[in-house]
């Protein structure tokens, strides 16, 4: 499927570039070191990965827009994304193909914090569900903040534009539900914060982090991704060539 | 005579200002036709089109009977398309690069590599095979744009400015190829050498202002002792300056 053969093309690009070294040291560094000092991993005396999963979203919220900058933006730069886009492909292929290749390369910087899991095994016995559902809640919040990403790199040619609009509106999914937001709110437009509960991302992925697998979380998050992803494909659409 | 490509009343018009107005025609099979004109002219918004990058505001083509607008991807499928500037991925090497394009367009294992010998057989790219694109002098990258086009031995082509930014030399091997695979395609190929249309072109179809001016045999243009070049100063020039 010409999806996967575009998600192939663009994750070895990033293997090409020092991009994904970076981004692999960086994340699993700032994640060992939050864990350990902020976290108070040892200090609690509990074997799970709960201090990690806390900082996974807030590490993420400016990781993934530095995965999906260059996605569509670098495309406009170098004129390529004609080429892509007369190739015989229908366009949501190529729109699903890059979200794939950067979703792939989170499950990638997800599995090499392995040793966290090794860790905690090894000092006690937590219990392994609960850290499998905090896992499966990392890789729905990366694909979230990827979505966002990919279709904010859809609308310039720019990638430091594309870049900050993405932290922008990723942070504003992230805090919707935090009770600063919604107390402001619901004093003033209890209606708004209604929805702003509805729409947080942080909240569902703290469910999903005390081991609550739910389906309307998970059927959230797909929904998620794909709102932003045909809103992707639209804006490829409408303004490929300017 | 079968008219591969078939242009129908093809108009763009960004804002108040309109690119092309209401351009029609068509190119046989057999044919090489010179896409002539000043910049800005809308030749490369014409090919956009054709290409299904740009979408018309108004009209429609068709490559091989499939229209581009209504079933574009069966459209691109029978097109070899370069465009301008000949953009290609500056991160990967030349035969990863044509073995992307190869896979898009369906081929498998040694079938693909096959087509990717031919076109790097084709355009002379044997020697820089294994470099990554953007070590490239110009012409390189150039030949690695129209490898991608000839790729899968398409009976359209249709090329902005093929032979820009070559050598002497390297021009008269991309015109020696087209010459070569004019009798089994359609090609048309924009560019501002004149003496490459009188080379290499059946026909020539001058275009100022987003309308054809002028569209017929190089020699039938030109009255006897007047050269191409002043035919198309005489048209394209402002009315003042003629």
């Amino acid at each position: 499927m010409g999806a996967l053969i575009v998600a192939r093309r663009e994750l070895a690009g990033y293997f090409a570039t020092p991009v994904a070294y970076v981004f692999i040291v960086i994340f699993l560094m700032m994640a060992g070191a939050l864990t350990f000092t902020l976290g108070g991993f040892f200090a609690r005396g509990q074997a799970d990965l709960g201090p990690f999963f806390t900082f996974v979203p807030w590490l993420f919220l400016f990781l993934v827009p530095a995965l999906t900058m260059r996605l569509w933006a670098e495309e406009r730069r170098l004129g390529t994304i004609e080429l892509l886009l007369t190739l015989p492909l229908p366009q949501w292929q190529a729109v699903v193909g890059k979200f794939l290749a950067a979703w792939a390369f989170c499950i990638i910087a997800l599995l090499l914090t392995f040793p966290l899991v090794l860790t905690v095994n090894y000092l006690g016995e937590p219990d392994n569900g609960v850290i499998a559902a905090g896992y499966l809640g990392c890789l729905m919040v990366a694909g979230a903040f990827l979505a966002v990403g990919a279709a904010m790199s859809a609308t310039t040619k720019n990638q430091v534009v594309a870049f900050v609009l993405a932290v922008a509106v990723c942070f504003l999914f992230a805090v919707a539900g935090s009770p600063i937001v919604t107390e402001f709110l619901s004093q003033r437009l209890p209606v708004l914060a209604e929805i702003a509960r509805a729409v947080s991302i942080t909240e569902r992925f703290n469910s999903l982090t005390r081991g609550v697998i739910a389906l309307r979380d998970l059927v959230f998050f797909a929904s998620f991704m794909g709102f932003f992803l045909f809103v992707n494909a639209v804006v490829i659409d409408h303004r490929k060539a300017d | 005579m079968t008219a591969l490509i078939e242009i129908e009343r093809f108009t763009k018009r960004f804002g108040a200002f309109t690119a092309v107005d209401d351009v029609s025609f068509s190119v046989d099979r057999g044919e090489v036709v010179g896409f002539l004109g000043p910049n800005g002219a809308g030749k490369s918004t014409t090919m956009k089109m054709l290409a299904g990058f740009v979408t018309p505001t108004a009209g429609t083509a068709r490559i091989c009977g499939k229209d581009v607008v209504d079933d574009p991807v069966a459209a691109k499928r029978s097109l070899g398309y370069l465009p301008e500037g000949a953009p290609t991925y500056p991160e990967m090497t030349v035969t990863g690069f044509l073995h992307f394009v190869a896979r898009i367009r369906g081929y498998r294992g040694i079938e693909a590599g096959e087509r990717v010998e031919d076109a790097m057989e084709l355009t002379q790219l044997e020697s820089v095979q294994l470099q990554p694109i953007e070590t490239l002098s110009k012409g390189f990258k150039r030949r690695v744009g129209l490898a991608q086009s000839l790729l899968h031995d398409p009976p359209v082509l249709v090329l902005d400015e093929p032979t820009d930014g070559l050598d002497p030399n390297q021009k008269h091997e991309v015109r020696e190829l087209i010459r070569r695979m004019a009798p089994q395609k359609a090609i048309l190929i924009s560019t501002h050498i004149l003496e490459e249309v009188e080379a290499v072109c059946s026909r020539a179809i001058i275009i100022a202002g987003g309308r054809v001016l002028a569209d017929g045999t190089p020699a039938s243009l030109t009255a006897p002792g007047e050269s191409l070049e002043q035919v198309f100063r005489t048209m394209t020039m402002p009315k003042a300056a003629a």
